[in-house]
């Protein structure tokens, strides 16, 4: 063993922790940095002396939960992010099923090349449907919109998760009486629920993200939080103590999903990526 | 195969049922497959018909058929749109390149287990969730000039302060570190992923044959691990490409003042909603998706290659 020990030889150790320390650092610092900001007043924050000595105040999160608005806006990109979700999962997870059992290549590309697709392409059409239909600046197309990101992603995650369960379960239910769908209800999709949490949770990510679906066809009403967070510049001066409290607010809620859901957050980001 | 093998009494929703599991297939696909054709084929086939018409302005307004007028003035302007596709090339091209580089250094040193790794790995999900125009803001104060903690650290190390991202000259290069610095964290996982399933055989051979580290990398783990690679660099390349939220939110409509930040997609935008020339819009996105797709098929062709 003497090649593996010159390979996990101390220097290799050592190198390897400092190289790590510093991309770890690189990772955290930016979101440090805001989460710092948020807490101070502008004052510190055009203060070089200050950048790490300074008084904590929760002025700028006091001003911006105070404007109604935002409140409103965390309350759109929920409403959004859950109803694009759930309707999504709704459609996706029995057609990633039928695409896997059946093997449907034209079907599944097609679905997948929206994932491809550049949203701009769509954006001019989609402003006139929705418009002739009176739905612009209402949820609904902002969930479809959404649910427009969401449905390839369901399939993409889910073709792989259904390739893991073997046809023989289906087969044994249909046996005992159950119907081909019926036994998809009751014995398949028990079996995939980890799957469906990485769908569901990334599709709640990529939703609650979304910038320009919302940009176009949301009403003053009906705003996201990174539609709101941007309509914070524009003005003369920035408000950035304000504008880092509201960026930590819209982020806080993906870090703390990432951090609890972290293992479905990895197999989602990965999904499909390592088959051949 | 089509009746229902039970011995209680027909109910009035087993002929439906009968019939929807005899066309399970379409039944299950079906939703899905006319929710994509509504929102992607016929906007496409939409887009198709505007690009040959001269529509601007309002879209109630009448508009006449140019054919492949809008084509030909795309296609021969130099000022806005050759400029367009280069930055949106040499964007990709450096960004992507440094996250596949980095990445693959990092998802290596990930490869064994070792005390921390585990916090590593989840510090670098952050970028990964955090919201892009939250991002966009938070480097905009650290990238601003007089304030931001960038121009503190060079004044630390003794360097000239920079303009950054207010820079015309800087602008494209600083956000291309952004990206890097939001999407280098998902390569790493592509690749970890793939490494963690290549088997340890030839590795042990190599290493006895007496094989140095960057030998063993270079002939035996790399090409185990091309289609995992080609894979990240597909999904990288396409939504580097598609770069919107960090580039708008940065420097506004039109990519800044002298458009230095203007790749095709923020192009496109100005065109249809800020200038509302939808005719010539249409033309531009599809050129655009043309590209994209081009993009896709000769990555797509490489990933599909027998490992030799």
């Amino acid at each position: 063993m003497k090649a593996r020990s010159s390979l996990e030889s101390r220097g290799f150790v050592g190198l390897r922790a400092v190289l790590l320390i510093v991309f770890g650092l690189i990772c955290l610092a930016p979101i440090v940095w805001m989460l710092l900001a948020s807490f101070k007043t502008n004052i510190d924050i055009y203060d070089p002396s200050s950048t790490f000595s300074f008084t904590p105040t929760l002025q700028n999160y006091s001003a911006v939960f105070a404007q109604a608005d935002f409140l409103q806006f965390f309350f759109n990109s929920l409403v959004i992010g859950v109803g694009s979700t759930a309707l999504s999962l709704l459609i996706g997870v029995p057609a990633a099923f039928s695409m896997q059992r059946f093997g449907m290549a034209k079907s599944s590309g097609l679905v997948l090349l929206s994932r491809v697709i550049p949203h701009v392409t769509l954006l001019v059409p989609w402003y006139f449907i929705f418009a002739s239909l009176q739905m612009v600046g209402g949820y609904s197309s902002l969930i479809i919109s959404h649910m427009f990101i969401s449905v390839p992603l369901i399939v993409w995650v889910m073709i792989g998760v259904f390739e893991g369960v073997p046809v023989e379960l289906e087969e044994a239910a249909r046996v005992d009486g159950l119907t081909h769908i019926g036994a998809f209800r009751r014995i398949v999709i028990p079996l995939v629920v980890p799957g469906i949490a990485t769908s569901a949770i990334l599709s709640f990510i990529f939703s609650w993200n979304n910038f320009v679906f919302a940009l176009v066809l949301s009403g003053t009403n009906t705003r996201t939080l990174p539609v709101a967070i941007f309509n914070f510049i524009g003005y003369a001066s920035i408000d950035w103590g304000a504008l880092m409290a509201a960026c930590v607010s819209i982020t806080a809620p993906m870090i703390v999903m990432a951090l609890l859901g972290q293992k479905y957050v990895v197999a989602g980001m990965t999904a499909g990526a390592v088959k051949g | 195969m089509s009746t229902v093998v039970t011995g209680r009494p027909r109910r009035p929703w087993d002929g439906f049922s009968d019939w929807a599991n005899k066309h399970r297939k379409w039944v299950l696909a079906a939703p899905a497959i006319i929710f994509v054709i509504a929102l992607m084929v016929v906007p496409l086939l939409y887009t198709v018909v505007l690009s040959f018409t001269d529509a601007e302005g309002s879209i109630q307004r009448a508009f006449d058929f140019v054919w492949f007028e809008n084509y030909v003035s795309i296609l021969t302007d130099t000022a806005r749109f050759w400029p367009a596709v280069w930055r949106t090339v040499i964007f990709t091209a450096v960004a992507v390149t440094l996250e596949m580089t980095i990445g693959m250094a990092v998802a290596l040193l990930l490869r064994r287990p070792f005390m921390g790794r585990g916090l590593i790995r989840v510090v670098m999900l952050l970028p990964l969730v955090a919201t892009p125009v939250a991002v966009a803001m938070m480097w905009l104060l650290i990238f601003e000039p007089t304030v931001g903690f960038a121009n503190q650290l060079l004044g630390w190390l003794g360097l000239p302060a920079q303009g950054w991202i207010s820079d015309p000259s800087t602008a494209l290069g600083t956000l291309m570190l952004v990206d890097v610095w939001q999407w280098t964290p998902m390569v790493i996982l592509i690749l970890l992923a793939g490494l963690v399933g290549l088997p340890e055989e030839q590795q042990e051979a190599a290493r006895i044959d007496g094989a140095s580290n960057w030998q063993r990398f270079w002939h035996v783990t790399l090409p185990m691990l091309k289609t995992t690679v080609i894979a990240a660099l597909l999904l990288r390349s396409i939504d580097a490409m598609k770069t919107f939220d960090l580039l708008y939110v940065t420097k506004g409509t039109g990519g800044g003042s002298s458009h230095e930040v203007e790749t095709l997609n923020i192009y496109a935008y100005a065109l249809s909603f800020d200038y509302n020339e939808y005719g010539m819009a249409a033309a531009l996105v599809l050129i655009y998706f043309l590209i994209i797709v081009g993009v896709l098929v000769v990555l797509n062709m490489r990933r599909k290659e027998k490992v030799r």
